[in-house]
């Protein structure tokens, strides 16, 4: 017999996936970085960790709130580790499920945290956090339904908010002599036009699949209003089957078999912003993307966006469609947790950083400087004391998308559970190889409601 | 690192018997203890997580709670999901092909640096650079090198160059294939120089009086000379690239759709993404079945000899 075969391959077998994913991240530009960090406080326990996410500006921001409050607890200071977008999904559901996740949980709340609570996994914080009243009184209403389980709240909103917003570059539409789309009925128009002065109508990161999903997202939105979701979401049977849903995966075919996405968008991928410089270089000329990647274009794009060539809009209604078009989806805030595992005297330390330096003063100013709406209330009043016309603009236009919004949906694959959602993605990308009609992808997603 | 794993590792008990004479037959017993560290570290690392991945394939686990029994629910799962036949099509098709591409390719360039020349010396070594790269670089390099909007094609304007590589179906397989033999073609052609040298030149001398061309020499004599270092070779190829997971996940996470996805990748998506623990064990006891079967199929190929034939390898 062949033991080492055998050993080697079950060995790669099982390991391979969790150490490549460590290993990846480690490969990236911005790989896991750590904060050299106090191991002398005694009372700290086995010292408060906090993993975070890479990329600008967000990144930075959050490394200052931890150096803040690093220096004014010098006794019991917060290590961290920033990991790549994905290699910190992948990371952090092995880790806590291992028994070695950080203290502090940083993520997007819906289904991920619920799939957390229900091992339990992270702490019920509604207690604490009533008697928080200044900073549960600063945040957004609508930031605390992605927190909250069963009725009780097991994550603090912070950061920003982020609806998924229509870009548009306006020489592209000067170059064709149009107005940006007002209808779906004039995106549909708009495509032919663009692809006969050989611009790509749309940008588009495929491979990512959670960027095709935004598609959806809106299109079921504008065709059978917010209920269709909501449906699916609350596990009714079939819901994925409603004719609504239907016709929205039917109008997002003809688009793509239109020829509405630049080519080889199935092996472009959101993390390395490619699909952002396609619009930003004149290669296509509109892109569907949340509003963190404003401050990516700008920095980035060169005169694009301080030149005033970038547009923006909400996403148009569809002609005869159900829904409120100032609806919007996309991240309502992103979340703290704090882990159930963590000894006490971390706990306590983690939640005197939430309370103190998530939102504090100083974050808010630096979010909106960095061209975020922040989730609290007190944005607005920040907004008049930004000179930069175009920054002033776009922000202005973000807070009136997240504050009027009938209903602001938190994007399906963080509201979903994670074997929903990863079904779901997997559907999306063959949804948009058109190698599943959509028949087909009603019947795969049907297939795991309630899972 | 897939293709580290050795097909057959010489038994100790043979090691131990052929030791000279009769006087070494009564301290074998201080022999033995040296497999010591390798039976802790297979035990360890080789049947200790067997086991719990057949154990786990029994279970309901998504990562994070409790681990609750299931039966044989996972297995009918798994089994009777469409995605199963296709994840092992895929795996096959590339296994197949990249060996069909990779064994000629590096029996020519193994022969051709057997010679003693000084320049073939040089070339030997430009040809073991890509085997010195990491993985999920190349990946990385590869993607960039084929991005239909920034890659080499657009921006050299050469028209062929400018294709959806990744994002078609068979484009994206062949690329697979096609950066898997360039990444090992070096690997292998080391294993042939090896082999072809040790071939007696007597043959070679014998064939040219009788007559024999170069052509006729390569097929007649080398060829056969390396039947085990072709098994040896082809047994690496094939259990290396059921583990093929770093260079697919990083150049087209198994996509365009599902076009790329291995059984291995099908593995990993549903265990940490899905956070199925379950149904992605059953599909490590496949792979695990698998291998165990091509690897016992390719020893029957080469018969029972084979160990004491390991040349070069």
């Amino acid at each position: 017999m062949d033991p080492m075969a055998t050993s080697r391959r079950n060995f790669l077998g099982l390991v391979g996936g969790g150490a490549l994913a460590a290993g990846l991240a480690a490969c990236g530009s911005s790989g896991p970085s750590s904060t050299p960090g106090s191991t002398a406080g005694a009372a700290a326990g086995s010292g408060t960790t906090y993993w975070f996410l890479t990329g600008q500006p967000q990144q930075a921001i959050r490394e200052a709130q931890v150096k803040r409050f690093n220096d004014a607890n010098s006794g019991s200071k917060i290590k961290t580790t920033e990991f790549q977008n994905d290699a910190f999904k992948a990371k952090i559901k092995t880790a806590i499920g291992a028994g070695q996740g950080p203290t502090l949980i940083w993520g997007w709340g819906g289904g991920g945290l619920k799939a957390y609570v229900e091992a339990g996994q992270v702490e019920d914080l509604t207690d604490w956090f009533n008697g928080q009243t200044d900073l549960k009184n600063s945040i957004f209403p609508s930031a605390f339904t992605a927190a909250t389980v069963n009725g009780k709240l097991y994550a603090v909103p912070g950061e920003t908010v982020t609806p998924i917003v229509l870009f548009y570059d306006k020489r592209a539409f000067e170059k064709i002599g149009a107005e940006p789309p007002q209808s779906w009925g004039d995106i549909m128009d708009l495509v032919p036009k663009f692809n006969d002065k050989g611009i790509a109508p749309f940008s588009l990161g495929g491979q990512s699949r959670w960027t095709n999903m935004m598609w959806l997202e809106f299109l079921f939105d504008r065709i059978g209003g917010s209920e269709v979701f909501q449906s699916i979401y609350d596990g009714k049977a079939n819901g994925w089957s409603d004719p609504s849903a239907l016709k929205a995966l039917d109008e997002m075919q003809k688009l793509i078999k239109a020829n509405g996405f630049i080519k080889g968008f199935s092996s472009i991928t959101a993390d390395s912003n490619a699909d952002q410089a396609l619009l930003y270089t004149g290669k296509a000329a509109m892109m569907l993307h949340g509003a963190w990647t404003y401050g990516n274009m700008k920095s980035s794009g060169k005169d694009f966006v301080t030149g005033g060539h970038l547009g923006y809009m909400n996403f148009p209604p569809v002609d005869g469609g159900k829904g409120d078009p100032t609806d919007t989806v996309g991240n309502p805030g992103q979340y703290m947790s704090i882990s159930s595992k963590a000894a006490q005297a971390d706990k306590d330390n983690a939640k005197k950083f939430i309370s103190g330096y998530t939102l504090d003063d100083a974050t808010v100013d630096a979010w909106v400087k960095s061209g975020n709406i922040p989730v609290v209330k007190s944005a607005k009043d920040k907004l008049a004391s930004i000179s930069d016309k175009n920054d002033s603009e776009w922000l202005n236009f973000v807070y009136d998308t997240a504050a009027n919004a009938k209903n602001f949906a938190q994007s399906w694959d963080q509201a979903l559970s994670p074997t929903q959602a990863e079904t779901l993605l997997d559907n999306i990308a063959k949804l948009f190889q058109l190698s599943i009609s959509p028949q087909k992808f009603a019947d795969n997603m049907n297939a795991v409601i309630g899972q | 690192m897939t293709v580290a794993a050795p097909p057959v590792a010489p038994t100790t008990g043979r090691t131990v018997s052929s030791g000279t004479g009769s006087a070494r037959v009564g301290r074998s017993g201080s022999v033995a203890w040296m497999v010591l560290p390798a039976l802790v570290m297979f035990f360890v690392f080789g049947v200790v997580p067997l086991v719990g991945v057949l154990v786990l394939s029994f279970t309901q686990w998504d990562g994070l709670g409790a681990i609750h029994p299931n039966g044989l629910a996972n297995w009918r799962s798994v089994l009777s999901d469409p995605q199963l036949p296709h994840s092992i099509l895929v795996t096959f098709e590339i296994m197949i092909l990249s060996w069909a591409v990779q064994t000629p390719m590096s029996l020519l360039l193994g022969t051709f640096l057997a010679g003693r020349q000084r320049y073939r010396a040089f070339l030997a070594v430009l040809y073991f650079i890509p085997l010195l790269l990491s993985s999920a670089a190349i990946a990385i390099t590869y993607k960039a090198l084929l991005d239909p909007n920034f890659g080499l094609g657009p921006g050299l304007h050469i028209g062929f160059l400018t294709q959806d590589w990744l994002g078609k179906s068979n484009l994206a397989i062949g690329v697979v294939i096609f950066i898997v033999s360039w990444q090992f073609i070096p690997f292998h052609s080391l294993i042939y120089q090896g082999g072809v040298r040790q071939i007696p030149t007597t043959m070679y001398e014998a064939a040219s009086i009788d007559g024999a061309g170069r052509v006729r020499q390569f097929f007649s004599i080398t060829v056969p000379q390396l039947k085990y270092t072709i098994i040896t070779s082809s047994t690496l190829m094939v259990v290396g690239s059921l583990t093929f997971f770093d260079l697919i996940f990083v150049l087209t996470a198994g996509g365009p759709g599902d076009a790329t996805r291995v059984l291995a990748l099908d593995m990993y998506k549903r265990g940490f993404m899905s956070n199925q623990m379950g149904p992605a064990s059953v599909i490590a006891v496949i792979l695990v079945l698998l291998g165990l079967a091509l690897a016992l199929l390719l020893r029957r190929l080469g018969g029972s000899t084979t160990a004491s034939q390991q040349e070069g390898a």
